[in-house]
This record gives C-alpha cells, sequence and structure tokens, in this order.
C-alpha cells in the first residue's frame, strides 16, 4: 500500500465527521498506518454539506487533502454529483441508493444503507457506522478488529452498544450483497 | 521513558502542549475554528488546581491573560480572526509592559466574521502590525500536528525568555486535521520564568538596562515595589520623557529580539543542496509545497523546500543567501500575498524571480497548482 485516498461525504447529522474519525484512528494507531484526516463542514448543526477525508500511507503524508479516492462514500445526491469524477481507476463508490441516484458502474456498491441503520438501532445517524461495516467488509482499508476497537473507543459514551450494532448490520450487509 | 503514539487534532495538540509547558492560567471567549483549545483546557485546568475562565469577550480575555502572567502563571488565549482584532490592544500593551503571553490565532477566512469554517493565511501582517507603534513581536506557525505540538511549547518558552508577547498563527486545516503524534517526554525542554535574585540593598528595576535586556519580572505579592505601565518608561516602570531614557528602552526592548535572531528563527529545509527552484512556505500551505517539491523530484526537476516555523521576526538573512543560489523562488500562502512581501524584499539582494501563489477561497493550494508554476 502507498497511498489511499478516501473521502466520506454528505450532509451534517449523518455521522460522517465521527466515522471519519474512526476509520483514520483505527488506521493510525491500530493498523500502525500514517494517517492524515480532514474534514469540511459549514457552520450548521444539520441539514448542509459535510466531508470527512483520510490518506492512509505507509510513509508520511505531504498533502493531506483528497485529490483521486480510491474510496468514496457518498450520502447524498449533492456530494455524489460533486466528486463522483475525482476517483482513481476502479476507485469504489458505495452509496444509500434510496438517497441518492447512480448510473450502474463494476466498483460501484449501492446499499440502502440509512434502512440498514433504522433496522438496527431504530436510528438514522447511524447510517455512517453502517457504511463503516461495508468499509470493513471490503477488508482492503482497514481491519474488522481495528474498527471494532476504534468505535468503542470514540463513540460518544454510552452509544458504543448502538454504533456496533449499527456497524455489524452494514458488515453484513455487504456479504448479501 | 515510555513512547506512544497518540491521534489528535492540531486544536488537541495545542492544548496538551500548552499543559505540558506548565501553563496555569487560560482565559478566552470560545470561537470557531479555536474552540477545541477552549473546551479541553476547560476540562482538564481545574481538575490540576489550575486556572480557567471564560470571559465575556477577547478584549477581556486577554487583559486576563497579562494579569495572569504578571501574578506569575504561565498564561494563554486562543481564538480566530474577529478575537485577534480585540486583542490588538492589549497585544501593545504586552510588549510595551514586557509581559509573557501566549495567544493562538487559528486563522479563518476574513474580514469580519468571514468565513468560520474555512482555513485562511490572512492574518500575517496583523500579527505583525496589527498594534499600532513600532514594536518587535513573535510568531510561529506550524504545518502539521506535530509541529503544533512544538510550537506551542516552543511559543511559551520563547515568551517566558524574552518576555514578549509571542503568537502561534494556526489555520483551520492544522487546527482541525488529525494525525498521529509520538509523545516523547524526554526531548521536551520547558523554560522557568527567571526569579529575581537581588544583592544586599540593591534596588529592583523591572526594566533594568542590563546586559541580558530581559531583567527578571518580579511577581505581584512577591514584596518588591514597581510599576506596570503602556507608556514609556524608565528602568522602574514609571513613565518617562528623557530622551535617554526612551533611547534605553528602545534598544533593550529591539535588541532583546533582533541580537537573539538564531535562537528565535526557526527554518526547515529540504533538498535545497542543487536546487534551482526553492518553494518558501509557512503553515498548512507547506504541506502543498512539500507535495509539489515531491513529484517535482521524482520528475528529475531540481526543487527544494524552506518551510518558516518563525514567521516574525522574518527569516531575512535566509532569504538573501538563497536568492542568491536559486532562480526561482515561489511562494504559496492562502492570502492576497502577504509574507511573500518580505520574501521579495530580501530575494532582491541575489536577483531570483519570485512567483506568487494565491488563494484565498476557503480551499488549499493544490500541489498542481504549485507544480505548473516550477
Amino acid at each position: 500500500m502507498s497511498k489511499i485516498e478516501i473521502r466520506l461525504a454528505g450532509v451534517g447529522g449523518q455521522g460522517l465527521i465521527l466515522a471519519g474519525l474512526i476509520l483514520a484512528e483505527a488506521s493510525a494507531i491500530f493498523d500502525n498506518k500514517f494517517v492524515s484526516q480532514t474534514q469540511s463542514y459549514a457552520p450548521l448543526a444539520r441539514g448542509a454539506p459535510s466531508k470527512s477525508e483520510l490518506i492512509i500511507s505507509d510513509r508520511e503524508i505531504d498533502y493531506p487533502e483528497v485529490e483521486k479516492a480510491d474510496l468514496f462514500l457518498a450520502l447524498s445526491q449533492d456530494a455524489y454529483d460533486k466528486y463522483i469524477n475525482d476517483l482513481k481507476e476502479n476507485g469504489i463508490v458505495i452509496i444509500d441508493k434510496d438517497l441518492l441516484a447512480s448510473k450502474h458502474f463494476s466498483s460501484l456498491i449501492a446499499l440502502p444503507l440509512t434502512e440498514i441503520a433504522m433496522k438496527s438501532t431504530g436510528k438514522s445517524f447511524s447510517v455512517s457506522m453502517a457504511a463503516l461495516g461495508v468499509i470493513a467488509a471490503l477488508g482492503k482499508f482497514s481491519s474488522y478488529e481495528s474498527l471494532i476497537k476504534s468505535i468503542k473507543k470514540n463513540a460518544p459514551k454510552g452509544t458504543e452498544e448502538l454504533n456496533l450494532k449499527a456497524f455489524e448490520a452494514g458488515f453484513s450487509a455487504f456479504g448479501k450483497h | 521513558m515510555k513512547e506512544e503514539y497518540i491521534f489528535l487534532s492540531g486544536n488537541e495538540a495545542c492544548a496538551e502542549a500548552a499543559i505540558k509547558a506548565n501553563l496555569g492560567f487560560f482565559a478566552g471567549y470560545p470561537i470557531t475554528p479555536s474552540t477545541e483549545i477552549a473546551e479541553i483546557l476547560a476540562e482538564r485546568l481545574p481538575s490540576q488546581n489550575k486556572i480557567f475562565i471564560q470571559m465575556e469577550d477577547e478584549i477581556a480575555s486577554l487583559a486576563a491573560v497579562i494579569g495572569a502572567s504578571i501574578g506569575g502563571l504561565k498564561a494563554m488565549t486562543a481564538t480566530s480572526g474577529p478575537g485577534f482584532s480585540l486583542m490588538q490592544e492589549h497585544i501593545g500593551f504586552a510588549v510595551m509592559a514586557e509581559i509573557s503571553c501566549v495567544i493562538v490565532n487559528v486563522q479563518r477566512l476574513g474580514p469580519s466574521t468571514g468565513q468560520p469554517t474555512s482555513p485562511s493565511q490572512g492574518d500575517v501582517m496583523q500579527a505583525r502590525w496589527g498594534t499600532h507603534g513600532d514594536h518587535p513581536i513573535i510568531a510561529l506557525s506550524p504545518s502539521s500536528v506535530k509541529e503544533v505540538f512544538d510550537l506551542t511549547i516552543q511559543a511559551f518558552n520563547l515568551s517566558e525568555k524574552y518576555r514578549i508577547p509571542v503568537i502561534l498563527l494556526m489555520d483551520e486545516v492544522v487546527a482541525h486535521m488529525r494525525e498521529k503524534l509520538k509523545i516523547s517526554t524526554h526531548d521536551i525542554r520547558i523554560y522557568e520564568r527567571k526569579k529575581v535574585k537581588l544583592t544586599q540593598n540593591e534596588e529592583y528595576y523591572p526594566y533594568k538596562n542590563e546586559v541580558s535586556k530581559v531583567p527578571a519580572l518580579a511577581l505581584f505579592g512577591e514584596g518588591y515595589r514597581f510599576h506596570i505601565t503602556g507608556l514609556i518608561h524608565d528602568q522602574a516602570g514609571f513613565p518617562t520623557l528623557r530622551i535617554d531614557e526612551i533611547n534605553d528602552w528602545q534598544d533593550r526592548i529591539f535588541g532583546k529580539i533582533e541580537n537573539n535572531l538564531d535562537e528565535i528563527i526557526q527554518y526547515e529545509e529540504e533538498d535545497l543542496e542543487d536546487a534551482e527552484t526553492v518553494i518558501i512556505s509557512y503553515g498548512i500551505s507547506v504541506r502543498s509545497a512539500q507535495a509539489a517539491k515531491n513529484i517535482a523530484r521524482e520528475n528529475g526537476k531540481k526543487v527544494g523546500l524552506i518551510k518558516l516555523l518563525t514567521i516574525w521576526p522574518f527569516a531575512e538573512e535566509l532569504i538573501k543567501k538563497v536568492s542568491k543560489k536559486v532562480k526561482k523562488i515561489i511562494m504559496p500562502e492562502l492570502n492576497r500575498g502577504q509574507l511573500v512581501l518580505e520574501v521579495e524584499r530580501n530575494a532582491c539582494f541575489g536577483g531570483a524571480q519570485v512567483i506568487r501563489i494565491n488563494r484565498l477561497d476557503g480551499k488549499l493550494i493544490s500541489p498542481k497548482a504549485i507544480l505548473d508554476k516550477i
């Protein structure tokens, strides 16, 4: 692995900033990689564009933002439309197929992520944890074990179980995909 | 010594480093993108019997910090552009009265309320000249989480050593970016304030014209009688109109910085030996510059990099020297061209061509934008 670029994008309230932190710490501390994680958000609590970006590398990282993504999670149509062309060749795209429309291509993973989250936890804002479950199932970005450790460490106190449930639901949903 | 990695944001690293540097007092008014510094210190300081106060505004914040410092505590505040503007008057007072304090400004897009969640390097000249009158100042600018940690400690060390406010100029990306940091306590050097030592019958002068140019400041309540004012003062701190005393004061207040530039000015060079083009940068723009330099080197181009960690006082001699060696200097900044003015002023000695790259729409300069100019 030389350098992997991951972009998680949607709207505020979907838990993308926390998901970015969990994935980043899983890679940095538990997988022992170099990681730079940046984020962009608006001065509003919900509804405005929200984005978390990670560079994961075996070497020290210079430019900390994503230019061409190896993995792109899109949880809103706006985010999808804005970044779908900033992909590496065969870059993997994960979308919530109930939230946005996409034409089909071979590296697209379209799942009802919000519904999966709702069914497992009753909370739509655990959608990003379900997405992390899918990312864990892909195997090549961070391991299942590291992500579990990082969720336990970074989820707000009292919500660890809820977040893990959504994560597991996403993980097994990918198997049926 | 035990070493462990932690994964944290620039703001978290700043708060951790301040605690390591023995911060005793924080007063501030939380503002994006600096808020986490106040949040963390609000939680951590009281449990160590240290003081955190949320003030009514940024004017009062720096006033409280100055008072705490005179009382003997290492003191700091953290803000962003709008608050930094309000602090200018008291920055001048701290320079004049020679009170140690650290002021963190996490830059966001301005002017005015601007864009709270977007990075900027627009306060570079304000850090230098925001308060009125000729004055010395120190400003440091980190480009990574590790540098935030190191330079926060350095800010306290320089401030305590030279009795001057030190400004740590961060930006939204450095503040919120998370990276891995190895905390190894054995190589952290913490400077503690000089204590007053008098021989028998010697009078205490808080502004004594001594060789070091930095006399020890007695703490309020320690038993010495002296005066602190924003007026130009004599050695005892009382206002003066005498030309000789004004000259002595000037010689000391500027001399303490100008005579110690080698210690104060920190920078790093990368791949400079055979460079024909050098990218000079500071703060978050260093990361764009490093990426561009690395790609250029892979393609066989002779490109080097200078990372300025201290931006004020400016590394004039370094730029004069480099401008004689290289053909081209590229300077990326998230503003309309601020520190580049200093680069241009000094590069004319050597004749290197200076190319500006500027951006102020809230996004970082891409490595490609720099590569296109190489």
